[in-house]
């Protein structure tokens, strides 16, 4: 972004005559040939579907538009209805308590795995590439393979949760049981996802210079001590960027829940429906494109949202810095 | 304090990092052994004996390739797999061609509304596929094709050609490219040749890790895609693996022997393109990071 601003301020500063006498010949032609197909795209395939959706989100359109009742303009009624809609608020919710539970969670387990794979360990690649393995696999199947183990009675869930408890917590119908089926979301989605921020906070670790540590060692700071005063700081920034990417992930929460939706044996959808599946059916399994669209609308505010409290963020910590 | 007893502090700390190290594995690989052993357990009421015990994780009891044998000749999986490597491949494919000559253009070429392009590029990277969603599934269900038909819904281009542009690419591509000296560059415009050659013979050798980064990022999100497949394809013909493997997962009566057979079949590809790529995977998870 800086890079931008500098570019368009220096040409702006510069007399115009000198400008043109530095370029004896614009590449412009060429140039859009280079970026046509690109733009073509982005152009036909995101921004006019982004502009339709504000558009439509202030008609009534319908997926299978009935030619002779047409398509009205109807002001800000889809938003007033969803706004009205407990199916709306209830998804909204569950959304929230993900990402409430979700983000802090992964984010700070991705840091202790980031740590422990850093340590000069014989084996630590390897502990590395088996914590990401599960990013490589597809969450469909990710999904499906919990399924199983959180199967009744005598799942594996079941039977680990009991030894780890000594028997104390019985047998549990984890995704059946709608104040449970969220919850068994996040930890497959946990165990999916972690791996990636591990890599982005391991990153982050091994930026942090040698000598810092070094000197706090001469120091006499314990371990926990370096970690509190120089990792921590340190990784302020990998830690926002980690957090909130997490956060517009957890936002867009839609795969595992709709594979364990359509098994057929889940818990009434409204316990662990998400906004984005919501979207899904309303405007494709209801037709109903412009309460969809009003809906999607409102997901772009959420996500832009989080990501200005990223740019606020960490724009303070440069202005500290 | 003594030179053994820091020692042996030293090993009992090192001790304590590889029992952790080892919970850890397990939480992370037991659910995959879990798959595969179970995929080869062809006695079902077995399999399920199984899950009350360590005998979940362990190939015992009736063992075959039974399972494979019906995913394979009774169900969409072979045609779903090949359907995914198409729609990816040419997906990931013409979006490095067509991002990477946008971001050229935006980082060496000199243009009328350059900078504007520029800025819309990055802006469009906070849009969120599920924002855009519906209003696309409309779109394209106007959209015209070859043949005279009208609507793109249940075919290969609706699931490519929406996906090839890609803003977070184009940013990606364009950081590489300004990081590059110009010399090169420079010297092979002294010596007459085109701008297209440039790009081809000098820009894109040059830039294999991005090319690699971006290929990895987009693999992993068009391979694992369900929400848009979902909305714009119908019955077997035209699904890709994650929607097949829903199709699958919801029929009744369920055959877990089975299902774990398919999610098997559909995991150990990209697990194994994942180890052989590794190097790439984390740089990719790296870049990403720049985003911020």
């Amino acid at each position: 972004m800086s890079s931008l601003q500098m570019t368009s301020s220096s040409a702006a500063g510069a007399p115009p005559a000198t400008v043109r006498r530095q370029r004896p010949r614009g590449d412009g032609a060429t140039a859009w040939l280079f970026a046509a197909p690109a733009t073509a795209l982005l152009g036909i395939f995101l921004v006019l579907p982004f502009l339709m959706a504000v558009v439509l989100s202030f008609t009534n359109k319908r997926l299978i538009s009935a030619e002779e009742l047409g398509t009205d303009f109807v002001g800000w009624r889809n938003y007033a209805r969803l706004l009205q809609d407990d199916a709306f608020w209830v998804a909204l919710k569950n959304n929230f308590v993900f990402v409430a539970i979700v983000a802090p969670l992964q984010s700070a387990f991705a840091l202790l795995l980031a740590v422990l794979v850093n340590q000069p360990l014989a084996g630590s690649r390897f502990f590395r590439t088996v914590y990401f393995m599960p990013v490589a696999t597809t969450m469909a199947v990710v999904a499906v393979i919990w399924s199983l183990m959180y199967a009744p009675d005598g799942g594996v869930v079941n039977r680990f949760v009991g030894f780890v408890s000594f028997g104390l917590i019985a047998p549990q119908d984890w995704l059946r049981d709608p104040a449970l089926v969220l919850y068994a979301v996040m930890v497959l989605s946990i165990w999916q996802g972690v791996g990636f921020q591990m890599l982005v906070f391991l990153a982050g670790l091994q930026a942090i210079p040698v000598d810092l540590y070094e000197a706090a060692k001469l120091d006499g700071a314990t371990p926990w001590q370096q970690f509190r005063h120089i990792t921590v700081p340190m990784l302020k920034n990998t830690t926002i960027f980690v957090l909130i990417t997490t956060t517009i992930y957890a936002f867009q929460l839609y795969t595992q829940v709709q594979i364990i939706a359509s098994s057929g044996t889940a818990a009434p959808v409204d316990s662990f429906r998400t906004v984005v599946m919501l979207m899904v059916h309303e405007g494709f399994g209801s037709g109903k494109i412009g309460h969809a669209a009003a809906l999607s609308v409102l997901f772009f505010v959420l996500v832009l949202a989080i990501s200005l409290i990223q740019r606020l963020l960490l724009k303070e910590e440069r202005a500290v810095a | 304090m003594s030179g053994d007893s820091q020692r042996g502090a030293e090993r009992r700390a090192r001790l304590a990092l590889y029992v952790v190290h080892g919970l850890l594995a397990a939480f992370f690989l037991l659910p995959l052994v879990f798959m595969f052993v179970s995929a080869f357990k062809t006695d079902e009421a077995q399999l399920l004996r199984d899950m009350n015990s360590l005998a979940a994780f362990a190939p015992v009891g009736q063992l075959g390739w039974g399972n494979f044998a019906e995913v394979m000749h009774n169900t969409p999986f072979v045609r779903a797999f090949a359907n995914s490597l198409l729609v990816v491949g040419v997906t990931v494919t013409l979006g490095i061609l067509v991002n990477s000559m946008l971001a050229y253009a935006l980082a060496r070429l000199r243009f009328a509304g350059r900078n504007l392009l520029l800025a819309v590029v990055i802006a469009l990277i906070i849009v969120p596929f599920e924002a855009i969603a519906v209003p696309l599934l409309l779109l394209v269900n106007e959209l015209p094709w070859f043949g005279a038909q009208r609507g793109w819904l249940d075919s290969y281009h609706v699931q490519v050609i929406p996906f090839i542009g890609h803003a977070f690419s184009v940013y990606l591509f364009y950081q590489f490219f300004i990081a590059l000296p110009k010399d090169l560059e420079e010297a092979a415009l002294m010596d007459g040749a085109s701008r297209w050659r440039i790009y081809w013979s000098i820009v894109m050798p040059l830039s294999k890790p991005v090319i690699a980064t971006v290929a990895v990022l987009q693999f992993l999100a068009r391979w694992g895609d369900l929400l848009w497949p979902v909305m714009v394809v119908r019955g077997d013909t035209f699904a890709t693996l994650p929607l097949a493997m829903q199709t699958f997962f919801g029929q009744f009566p369920r055959q877990w022997g089975q299902v774990m057979a398919f999610a098997a079949m559909a995991t150990l590809p990209t697990l194994a393109v994942f180890l052989v790529f590794q190097r790439w995977f984390v740089k990719s998870a790296i870049s990403s990071a720049i985003k911020g």
